[in-house]
């Protein structure tokens, strides 16, 4: 784009502010995104921009100067007065979501008597990142796919504003007329209530989000309310983590805090913590890169995935799942007699799979070569099952502890949480409903 | 800046649990008397855990959308927020005077103010006669008919049935309605026997629960009589042994709620304007115990 574009574009609102954070006579200068101003003792200006250095400036020349650098004073002003939230997530995911270093040096720090340093490390030069921005700078978070972009011009104003677009990543191709469009962040509520079976989606962060949809043209404000909707604390925790400050609890920490119904999970044995950590948290489960360890020191061997946001304790739906997991392996192994083919014992195997990968719908109602099949399933159980059972216990085995295996912590299945209550009912937790 | 963070119960198994929430989160979004609502919760995301770092707020206040004070209220919330020197002490309450405390958090350097549950607020009798005026269509609701307020029991928490016969009592107060009782679902006196408690011909049943699920959608219906079976529905009214049965559903989901939670921050002292007005205008609801506290 032209000189004579960036021109007309500069709204005179944002020259006036920045000459006026610049040139307040208790500050020292500004320096933001490479845009340098010093405040000489003389009472004149220095200014410098990747592209240019200008000193002696009266506050005159200053102004004139400022409209020949139009996109620095743009994103300025963008960032220190619109988007503002010096130190918050929020900011520091806007500027990640356009390539922009995540917290640029402000005018604060630069008074340590070098003054400002226009050559420090920005991120992408504001230069570069606006004609990316012209056609949208895209990032992925989870399944979603964001764009930043910058705003159509509106009679002369809103100028180097941002506008950003959201939908699922799945969805990149697909012209926005064949989605559905939303333009309010909670209406993502309902995006993210079921998935495409209709389901519901306990865990937000499960790869399992609908296709179909999008919101465009958010304001900042709107579109982190939007990502936090769809993936809540996310950017909180992402933020916490960029700045090496990630409170990680891992597991230990985490069960041992547990009381009522779910005061057992620091039983589960330390092997089950891996199979509890493959079975829920690797990226075919859930697209948070799991950060937490059995203790601290104590790495898991299960691989944590490589999603770009983290994931800092167990989730509630893991400590539920682990309770039940406590609860079974405080049972004996027995040993067992069943007789079976080859075939027969590689289908169990197969259908352990299948559900295992949330397959069972894929697999065609006559594929009878898939051990999962529905009637392979229902034979194997007419030939082998007619006492319920596949098999019966071997005589003598020293594994006779036949007691109910729930005895220990029994209170039925609590997790069956009916009424969307975990009927904790070995406590007084019920007093929510 | 200051911040209202609805903490509430959620669920692993339905998406109903959380709609109470959200509505009263959007409501009170709407008065603007707060810079940043949000949500947290115990079984969905974002947890009590980690909500508080969601705002930018310095001041956050939290107010519990949960029925009664105990475990809940008194252990659970308050560990996984991080509430620092947390004690029940704090509230100074018997079990239905919840007031709040003001204390750190461990993870973020915000001020909390921890409230009392919706459950245990005064304007929660004005919410239970504003369910019976909803259900009945009648803003006058009260000769002739009695009031049936639900609970679960005591179970382990007598602090469960304390907040159904305090409010119970509150509307007694009132002088409005014929009859007005508590019953239970596991314990004496049952609502499976709700004809043999009360004699009005008309009687508004409001369950004392935050949203509506197995309990307020199942047991209780099928326990009154009112079908044989949820899944066919029931009228509203329905006739039980010649008496008409107004069925409310969970009391929390009744929009008027959103003012509970407002008085609950205003009383920790947090400035919601005219919160209290609009909420008032847009939900019909009215004080029927006259003013808050
Ligand atoms: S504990 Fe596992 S499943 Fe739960 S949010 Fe973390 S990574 Fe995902």
């Amino acid at each position: 784009m032209s000189a004579q574009r960036d021109d007309e574009s500069l709204p005179p609102a944002a020259v006036d502010n920045l000459l006026e954070a610049a040139t307040a006579h208790d500050s020292s200068g500004l320096l933001f995104d490479g845009l340098a101003i010093h405040q000489d003792d003389g009472g004149t200006y220095s200014l410098e921009t990747p592209d240019s250095s200008h000193e002696d400036l009266s506050r005159t020349d200053l102004e004139a100067a400022l409209y020949e650098v139009p996109a620095l004073v743009t994103n300025w002003h963008f960032w220190e007065l619109v988007v503002a939230g010096q130190g918050t997530p929020r900011r520091a995911f806007l500027r990640w979501c356009e390539g922009a270093s995540l917290e640029p040096e402000s005018d604060d720090e630069s008074d340590a008597g070098t003054g400002p340093d226009p050559d420090d490390d920005h991120g992408t030069p504001v230069a570069e990142r606006y004609r990316a921005l012209e056609t949208g700078v895209t990032r992925h978070w989870g399944e979603l796919e964001l764009t930043a972009r910058l705003a159509p011009d509106v009679e002369g104003h809103g100028q180097g504003r941002r506008v950003y677009d959201v939908r699922h990543v799945e969805d990149a191709d697909v012209p926005a007329h064949e989605l559905e469009g939303h333009d309010h962040p909670h209406e993502a509520r309902e995006i993210v209530t079921t998935d495409e079976k209709d389901r519901y989606r306990p865990l937000k962060t499960a790869p399992t989000l609908v296709t179909g949809w999008h919101f465009e043209g958010l304001s900042g404000d709107d579109f982190v309310e939007t990502v936090r909707t769809i993936y809540p604390a996310t950017i909180a925790n992402w933020y916490r983590e960029q700045r090496g400050e990630l409170d990680v609890d891992h597991w230990l920490e985490t069960a041992e805090r547990q009381t009522g119904i779910y005061d057992i999970v620091d039983e589960l044995p330390r092997e089950a913590v891996e199979w509890v950590a493959e079975a829920c948290c690797v990226d075919s489960q859930c697209v948070k890169r799991r950060e937490w360890q059995y203790e601290d020191g104590d790495e898991l061997a299960v691989d944590g995935g490589d999603g770009v946001f983290p994931c800092r304790e167990p989730c509630s739906l893991v400590t539920a799942a682990a309770r039940r997991w406590t609860v079974l392996e405080s049972e004996d192994e027995k040993t067992w007699h069943l007789e079976l083919t080859t075939s027969e014992m590689n289908q169990l195997v197969e259908i352990v799979d299948a559900v295992a990968e949330g397959r069972t719908d894929e697999i065609r109602e006559a594929d009878v070569y898939d051990g999962a099949n529905r009637y392979r399933a229902r034979y194997l159980r007419a030939k082998r099952m007619g006492d319920g059972s596949l098999g019966h216990e071997v005589e003598g085995d020293a594994g006779h502890d036949d007691h109910d295996s729930e005895s220990g912590h029994d209170d039925h299945d609590s997790e069956s949480d009916h009424d969307g209550h975990d009927s904790e009912r070995d406590h007084d937790s019920d007093d929510d409903h | 800046m200051q911040a209202l963070v609805i903490v509430a119960h959620g669920s692993h198994l339905s998406p109903g649990s959380a709609q109470p929430t959200y509505d009263h989160a959007d409501t009170i979004r709407e008065t603007g008397a707060f810079d940043e609502v949000r949500e947290g919760f115990w079984k969905e995301e974002p947890s009590f855990r980690e909500v508080i770092r969601t705002v930018e707020s310095d001041e956050v206040y939290v107010v519990p959308l949960f029925i009664s004070e105990g475990y809940f209220t008194e252990q659970v919330i308050p560990r996984e927020l991080r509430l620092e020197d947390w004690d029940p002490d704090r509230w100074d309450s018997d079990g239905t005077s919840a007031s709040q405390a003001t204390l750190d958090v461990g993870d973020a350097a915000k001020t909390v103010h921890y409230c009392g549950p919706v459950g245990t607020h005064d304007a929660m009798t004005d919410v239970i006669v504003q369910r019976a005026e909803s259900v009945t269509g009648d803003p006058d609701v009260g000769e002739g008919v009695a009031l049936v307020v639900v609970g679960h029991g005591t179970e382990r928490n007598e602090n469960s049935a304390k907040a159904i016969e305090y409010h119970t009592q509150r509307v007694r107060d009132l002088d409005r309605f014929d009859e007005v009782q508590a019953l239970y679902m596991d314990e004496e006196p049952e609502i499976d026997d709700v004809t043999d408690h009360v004699d009005a011909d008309d009687v508004v049943v409001v369950p004392l629960f935050i949203s509506d699920g197995f309990h307020t959608q199942e047991d209780i219906p099928e326990d009154m009589g009112l079908t044989d079976d949820y899944r066919t529905g029931w009228d509203v009214p329905g006739e039980v042994d010649g008496q008409r049965i107004w069925y409310a559903g969970a009391v929390g989901t009744e929009e008027f709620m959103a003012d509970v939670l407002l008085e609950r921050a205003a009383d920790a002292g947090a400035d919601i304007g005219d919160a209290l007005d609009q909420v008032a205008e847009w939900t019909g609801g009215a004080p029927a115990t006259g003013a808050g506290d």
